[in-house]
C-alpha cells in the first residue's frame, strides 16, 4: 500500500466481507459503464518523498529572489519567528471550522482575539472572522451597502483604490447587479466635489474610499461621513491594515464599514496568498455582515467560552437569502494576525510604521536625487509613493530585476510612473546599493 | 401538542391572522414556534410598508435556523410589535398573544383562501 | 490543565512596557511620522496587548491544547473530507523561493508559474475537463466563479434571458447562496424518496430562462446519481450548462470523471480532496475547471505557456489577461501556498494511488454503515460512496422522534466528543430530521474505524440505559455545552464588550 493509506490486504478483504461485496470495484457497480474511465489517469507515476522534494525545490529555485520595493496591496513586512512557529501547531491547522465549540476553543479564542484587534484598529464595533483577501472583502462591503440600503443598488467607488481591488469589485458588481460608479480623481486623490454631486442625487447605497490610495497618497475624508449619512448612504473605508495603527482610523473618519487586506500584519508576500481580508462594521449592521462571527458566552459550568454565533445570516442556514455565500475563508490567518499583533503591541506597530515611513521617504528622496525621476503629486504618503521616470520605466524595472531588485510596479493609467514601497525590512545599505545599480544603468 | 385557536385564519406557511375590524394581526403559530425553538431575533418591516398575500415580509431566527415570514393577506403595515425587538422570546411564550405586525387589510376577500383552525390542525401532524 | 491561569485572553496578560519584537535602529535621519498632521494621524490609542515573547508563545500553545484536529483524532465529518494533511506538503509550501511579491515580473517567477500550470493540467485530467483556474480561494468562491463563467458564456452569445439556475433541494447551502451572489434566481428541484434528483420533476423546469443546473455527484447523501447522463442531456438540450460542485469528488477519483458525466464547469476543494489543511476555516482553495470552448471566460489573470522557439524543450510561462474573461475574482493567483501543498500531494500519489484514495474512502464509509445499521436508522439502504447518512438512533435505542424524551443526534454528537472523536456533520442534509452524516476518508485504519464503531454502539446502549448521560454531554472536554442563545441575545464579539 501507500504511506497515507493504512489498509493491509487482509483489512480490505475483511471489510469487503462485512459489506458483502467481492471487490473494491463492486462498490461502484451502480455507475453506468459508459461514463466510467476505463483507463489509467494520464498523469505522472507516484513519487517518493525525495523525488517530490527535488521537483518542488527545483521549481522554487527557478524563481529569482528580488529585494522588494513593491507594494500595491502586498507589503514585505517582517514576520517574527514566533508567528510561523505557532502557526505550525497542527492542532490549529488540521482542524475544521469550529462548529463543535467544546473541542475548538483554541480556534474560537484566537478568532475572538483577532476580531477584538481588528475592531480596535479600525475603530469599529465588530469584526468578522475573516474574508478571502482585501479585494473580495471590499466587494463584500459593496454588496453589504446595497443590502443595507434595500432599495438602492448604486455604489460609488473611488478611482484611487488599488487596481486589483477595483477589478474584483467590478466583477462582483457586474454579476450581482450593483450599479458601481467610479468617483474620478483629482491631483492623485478622490475628487470630493464629484463625490458630493453623486451622493446628493439620493440614490446611492454607499461610497467606498481608499487609504492610503493606489499612488500611496494619504487622503482626507473630512466631511464625507456626514455627507453620506445625510443622504442615507454608508461610508466604507479600505485601508492597508498596518497603517491603521498610525493613520486616522475608519472609525475616526465616521465610517460604517472598514475593509481591506491584513496581509501587512506579519503575513509573508507569498506570491499573493494566503492573505486575509478583514471586514469590520458597527454593531447595528451585524445582521447585514457577511462571514463567520465568534462571540463570547458561557458553558454549562458557567465558564467563559467562545462560540460561532449569528449563524442565521450564513449560507448553511439562510441559503439564497444569506448575507453572502462565503463559508471557508482564511480562518487560520487570524492566528497569524493575532500572534503578530500580540508580539508587536501598540509600540511595535508605531515603530514598524515609523521605520517604513523613514525608509520610504529616504528612498523617495534618493531616487529624486539621481535626477532621473520627477514628482507627480505633492500629497503626503506613508510607505508608498509614485514617481515618474524620465526614461523607459518598464525597461528600467526589468533591468533592475536582473540585478536583483524589484522597484515597484508600473502605475496604472499614469504613463511612465512607478509606484514604489518600502518597509522596515529595507536597510539603508540595500537602498544605497539600489541607487548605485540604478546609476550604472543607462535606460 | 401545539395549540391551535378557533376563529383565526391560518396559512400553510404557519402564519395566522387575527381579524379585528379592518385590521389583521399577523404572527406565527404555536406549531411554528415549537419547530423553530428559541427565537432570538425577529426581522420586521417598517410601518407604512406594503405587504402582499404570499409575499415575504420578514424573518424569525432561532440559534440554528431562520424562517422567512410570508404574509397571509395584503395590506399596509400600521404597527409592528416593538416588544419583540428586545424580547423575541415572547413568541415562544405565547405565539398567538405576541403578534408580529398589524396590517390594514386591502383585500379582505383573501381571508377566504386561508385555512380555519380545523383544517390547519390537520397539516400540523 | 489549570484553566484559571491559562484560560485568559491575550489582553488579560498584557503589562505596560513589555514587548515581543525587536526592530533595527532607525538609520534614516530626518524623517518622522510627526511630519503628518493631526488630520492624518490616529488620535485614539489601541488596546493591542503588550507582552513578552514567552508569554505569547505559551498563550497560543496552551490554546492549541484546547483544539481537536485531524492530527489529534478521527474526524468523521460528512461532506468535509477531513483526510490526513501530509507534512511534506507543509515543508515545501514554506520554501523561501516561493515567497515572492506578486508583482514580480513573470520572467523571475517561472518556477511558481510552472507549478501553477502543472497543477491546473493535472486537475484537468482528473476532472475530464479542458482547463482550470486556481485563483478562487475556497469552495464557495469557486462556485461563484464557476457560475460567473456560465453567465459569461450565455451573455457572450447574447442569450441574456438565462437568469435562473436549478438546484436540488438536498444541495449544500452554498449552492443557492453562490447563485444569489451571482445574480441568479434559484429554482429548486425535488429529490425522490431515495435522495436522488427527481428527473420527472426536473423536466417541466427546463426552458429558455435556465442558465444551468448545479449538482454534486455523489449527492449529499453519498449516493451516485445514476441518471446523470440523462439529466445532463436534458439540461444541455434546453441550452443550459451543468455545474459540478466538487465537494464530493473524493470517491470518484480515477473512476468516473465529472467531464465524462456531462458536466461543463466545476470547482474542486483542494482542502478536501487534495489534502491541504482546513485551518479551522481556511485558507482553502477552490480551483474552477471548464470544458473546451469555455476557457476564455475563466478569471484573469491566467497563466499561459509559450514555447521558446530556439530551444525546443524550454517553455516560458506568462500572465495573460483575456478580454472575454469574466474579470478578476482575486487579488492575484489565489492561495498560492495552498496550491504548492496540493501539488506535493498530487506528485506523491501519482496515477497509481489517486484512484485508490477514492476507492478506500468508499470502502471505509460502507464498512461503518454496515457495522452500525443495527443501532442507527439507515433511511436509504444501498451502497454509498464516500459518506452516508443515518437518521438518528434506532427506536429501540432511544431514537423514537415521537417520544418527548428521545435522544437526539445532537446528544450522540456531543457524547462522541467525550470518547475523543469528532462528531459527524449533523442536521444536514435537511431531508431527515435527525441527520448524521459520516465521512471517514481513506486515511483512517480499520482499527480506528473499529474503535469508532464500538464507541457508537456503546453510545447507543447508553442512550437506552441512561439518556441523561447523553443529554448533558460532553463531560470530558476542555469546556462543556455552550449557551448558544445567550451568544446571540447578548452579543459580545470583542474583549471590549465583555
Amino acid at each position: 500500500m501507500f504511506k497515507y493509506f493504512p489498509h493491509t490486504a487482509d483489512d480490505v478483504q475483511q471489510m469487503l466481507d462485512v459489506i458483502g461485496v467481492r471487490t473494491l470495484d463492486d462498490l461502484y457497480a451502480e455507475i453506468p459503464e459508459e461514463i466510467k474511465l476505463h483507463r489509467e489517469l494520464d498523469i505522472p507515476s507516484e513519487k517518493s518523498e525525495i523525488e517530490v522534494r527535488r521537483i518542488i525545490q527545483g521549481l522554487a529555485a527557478m524563481n529569482k529572489p528580488l529585494v522588494c520595493f513593491a507594494g500595491a496591496g502586498s507589503y514585505d513586512h517582517y514576520t517574527p519567528s514566533v508567528v510561523p512557529f505557532l502557526a505550525s501547531r497542527s492542532e490549529f491547522s488540521t482542524s475544521y471550522t469550529p462548529y463543535q465549540a467544546e473541542i475548538s476553543q483554541g480556534t474560537l479564542q484566537y478568532i475572538f482575539e483577532y476580531q477584538t484587534m481588528m475592531a480596535d484598529l479600525t475603530g469599529m464595533d465588530i469584526s468578522n472572522a475573516s474574508m478571502y483577501d482585501g479585494s473580495t472583502a471590499t466587494a463584500e462591503a459593496m454588496m453589504m451597502c446595497m443590502a443595507a440600503a434595500q432599495k438602492r443598488n448604486r455604489v460609488l467607488i473611488s478611482q484611487t483604490i488599488q487596481p486589483a481591488v477595483m477589478a474584483v469589485c467590478k466583477t462582483y458588481a457586474k454579476f450581482h447587479g450593483v450599479d458601481l460608479v467610479c468617483v474620478p480623481e483629482k491631483n492623485g486623490v478622490m475628487d470630493k466635489e464629484a463625490a458630493r454631486e453623486l451622493i446628493e442625487k439620493d440614490d446611492v447605497a454607499g461610497l467606498i474610499v481608499a487609504q492610503p490610495n493606489r499612488y500611496g497618497l494619504i487622503e482626507d475624508f473630512t466631511g464625507l461621513a456626514d455627507l453620506c449619512h445625510e443622504h442615507k448612504a454608508l461610508l466604507a473605508v479600505n485601508t492597508m491594515a498596518s497603517a491603521l495603527a498610525v493613520l486616522k482610523s475608519p472609525g475616526e473618519w465616521g465610517a460604517d464599514i472598514a475593509c481591506g487586506d491584513a496581509q501587512s500584519l506579519g503575513i509573508p508576500v507569498g506570491y499573493g496568498g494566503p492573505y486575509i481580508g478583514y471586514l469590520c462594521t458597527k454593531e447595528a449592521l451585524v445582521r447585514k455582515m457577511p462571514g463567520r462571527l465568534v462571540g463570547a458566552t458561557t458553558d454549562a459550568d458557567g465558564r467563559r467560552t467562545f462560540v460561532l454565533t449569528m449563524q442565521a445570516r450564513e449560507q448553511h442556514i439562510r441559503r439564497e437569502k444569506a448575507t453572502s455565500n462565503i463559508c471557508t475563508a482564511q480562518g487560520f490567518m487570524c492566528l497569524y494576525v493575532a500572534a503578530y499583533l500580540s508580539l508587536m503591541g501598540p509600540e511595535g506597530m508605531k515603530e514598524v510604521n515609523e521605520l517604513s515611513y523613514a525608509s520610504a521617504h529616504y528612498l523617495h528622496d534618493e531616487l529624486l536625487k539621481t535626477g532621473r525621476f520627477e514628482e507627480v503629486f505633492d500629497g503626503s504618503f506613508l510607505n508608498e509613493f509614485t514617481l515618474r521616470y524620465k526614461g523607459d520605466a518598464k525597461a528600467l524595472r526589468m533591468a533592475l530585476a536582473e540585478e536583483g531588485y524589484l522597484l515597484g510596479a508600473p502605475t496604472l493609467f499614469c504613463d511612465g510612473c512607478l509606484t514604489i514601497a518600502s518597509t522596515e525590512q529595507r536597510s539603508r545599505q540595500e537602498i544605497d546599493e539600489l541607487i548605485r545599480q540604478l546609476n550604472n544603468l543607462t535606460i | 401538542m401545539a395549540k391551535v385557536i378557533e376563529g383565526l385564519y391560518y396559512a400553510e406557511s404557519h402564519e395566522y391572522v387575527r381579524v379585528e375590524g379592518e385590521f389583521g394581526y399577523i404572527g406565527i403559530t404555536d406549531f411554528a414556534q415549537e419547530q423553530l425553538g428559541n427565537v432570538v431575533y425577529v426581522d420586521m418591516p417598517e410601518v407604512d410598508d406594503e405587504v402582499e398575500a404570499g409575499e415575504e415580509f420578514g424573518a424569525v431566527e432561532s440559534v440554528k435556523a431562520a424562517s422567512d415570514l410570508f404574509s397571509p393577506v395584503s395590506g399596509t403595515v400600521v404597527e409592528v410589535n416593538e416588544a419583540l425587538e428586545d424580547e423575541p422570546e415572547l413568541i415562544n411564550k405565547d405565539a398567538f398573544e405576541n403578534w408580529i405586525i398589524k396590517v390594514k387589510l386591502s383585500a379582505p376577500e383573501e381571508l377566504d383562501d386561508l385555512l380555519d383552525a380545523q383544517a390547519y390542525t390537520k397539516i400540523c401532524k | 490543565m489549570n484553566r484559571e491561569y491559562y484560560g485568559k485572553l491575550i489582553f488579560e496578560l498584557s503589562q505596560p512596557g513589555r514587548k515581543g519584537y525587536s526592530l533595527p535602529k532607525n538609520e534614516f535621519e530626518g524623517y518622522s511620522l510627526v511630519e503628518l498632521g493631526e488630520t492624518q494621524l490616529r488620535q485614539t490609542g489601541t488596546i493591542l496587548p503588550e507582552a513578552d515573547e514567552l508569554t505569547v508563545v505559551r498563550h497560543y500553545t496552551n490554546m492549541s491544547n484546547n483544539n481537536f484536529g485531524v492530527d489529534t483524532g478521527f474526524y468523521p465529518l460528512g461532506s468535509c473530507t477531513m483526510k490526513y494533511n501530509p507534512k511534506l506538503n507543509e515543508e515545501l509550501a514554506a520554501l523561501p523561493g516561493f515567497n515572492q511579491h506578486p508583482l514580480t515580473p513573470a520572467k523571475f517567477a517561472q518556477g511558481s508559474l510552472k507549478l501553477y500550470d502543472e497543477v491546473q493540467k493535472t486537475l484537468a485530467e482528473i476532472a475530464g475537463l479542458s482547463r482550470f483556474t486556481l485563483n478562487p480561494y475556497a469552495g464557495a468562491h469557486g462556485e461563484l466563479t464557476g457560475l460567473m463563467v456560465i453567465r459569461s458564456y450565455h451573455m457572450s452569445r447574447g442569450d441574456v434571458a438565462r437568469t435562473k439556475i436549478i438546484v436540488p433541494d438536498s444541495a449544500h447551502g452554498t449552492n443557492p447562496a453562490s447563485a444569489a451572489v451571482c445574480g441568479l434566481q434559484i429554482v429548486e428541484v425535488k429529490s425522490l424518496a431515495d435522495g436522488t434528483v427527481d428527473v420527472e420533476a426536473l423536466k417541466p423546469l427546463l426552458g429558455p430562462d435556465i442558465a444551468g443546473m448545479m449538482m454534486t455527484n455523489p449527492n449529499t447523501l453519498g449516493l451516485f446519481e445514476t441518471r446523470i447522463p440523462e439529466i445532463a442531456k436534458l439540461v444541455h438540450e434546453c441550452g443550459g450548462l451543468m455545474y459540478y460542485d466538487g465537494a464530493n469528488l473524493n470517491p470518484m477519483l480515477g473512476v468516473c470523471r465529472p467531464g465524462d458525466m456531462g458536466f461543463d464547469v466545476m470547482h474542486i476543494n483542494l482542502h478536501k480532496t487534495f489534502s491541504t489543511p482546513h485551518g479551522g476555516g481556511g485558507p482553502g482553495s477552490g480551483p474552477v475547471g471548464v470544458r473546451k470552448g469555455l476557457e476564455q471566460f475563466l478569471p484573469n489573470p491566467q497563466v499561459i505557456v509559450k514555447d521558446l522557439k530556439d530551444t525546443k524543450d524550454l517553455k516560458a510561462y506568462e500572465l495573460h489577461c483575456d478580454e472575454e474573461s469574466l474579470g478578476y475574482v482575486s487579488f492575484f493567483l489565489g492561495n498560492f501556498a495552498i496550491i504548492v501543498r496540493a501539488y506535493a500531494y498530487l506528485l506523491s500519489l501519482g496515477k497509481e494511488n489517486i484512484p485508490m484514495a477514492g476507492k478506500l474512502s468508499v470502502l471505509n464509509a460502507n464498512y461503518i454503515k454496515e457495522s452500525l445499521r443495527s443501532h442507527y436508522k439507515l433511511p436509504i439502504d444501498t451502497v454509498c460512496k464516500h459518506e452516508f447518512v443515518f437518521d438518528g438512533l434506532r427506536e429501540e435505542y432511544g431514537g423514537d422522534h415521537h417520544s418527548p424524551e428521545h435522544v437526539t443526534t445532537l446528544d450522540v454528537a456531543k457524547r462522541l466528543l467525550d470518547y475523543g472523536f469528532h462528531a459527524p456533520t449533523i442536521y444536514f442534509p435537511l431531508l431527515f430530521h435527525e441527520a448524521m452524516m459520516i465521512e471517514p476518508t481513506e486515511t483512517e485504519s480499520k482499527e480506528t474505524l473499529d474503535a469508532f464503531i464500538a464507541v457508537m454502539k456503546r453510545i447507543a446502549e447508553e442512550a437506552k440505559a441512561d439518556p441523561q448521560l447523553l443529554k448533558s454531554a460532553p463531560h470530558d472536554t476542555p469546556v462543556r455545552r455552550m449557551d448558544d442563545v445567550k451568544a446571540v441575545k447578548e452579543p459580545k464579539f470583542t474583549f471590549k464588550a465583555l
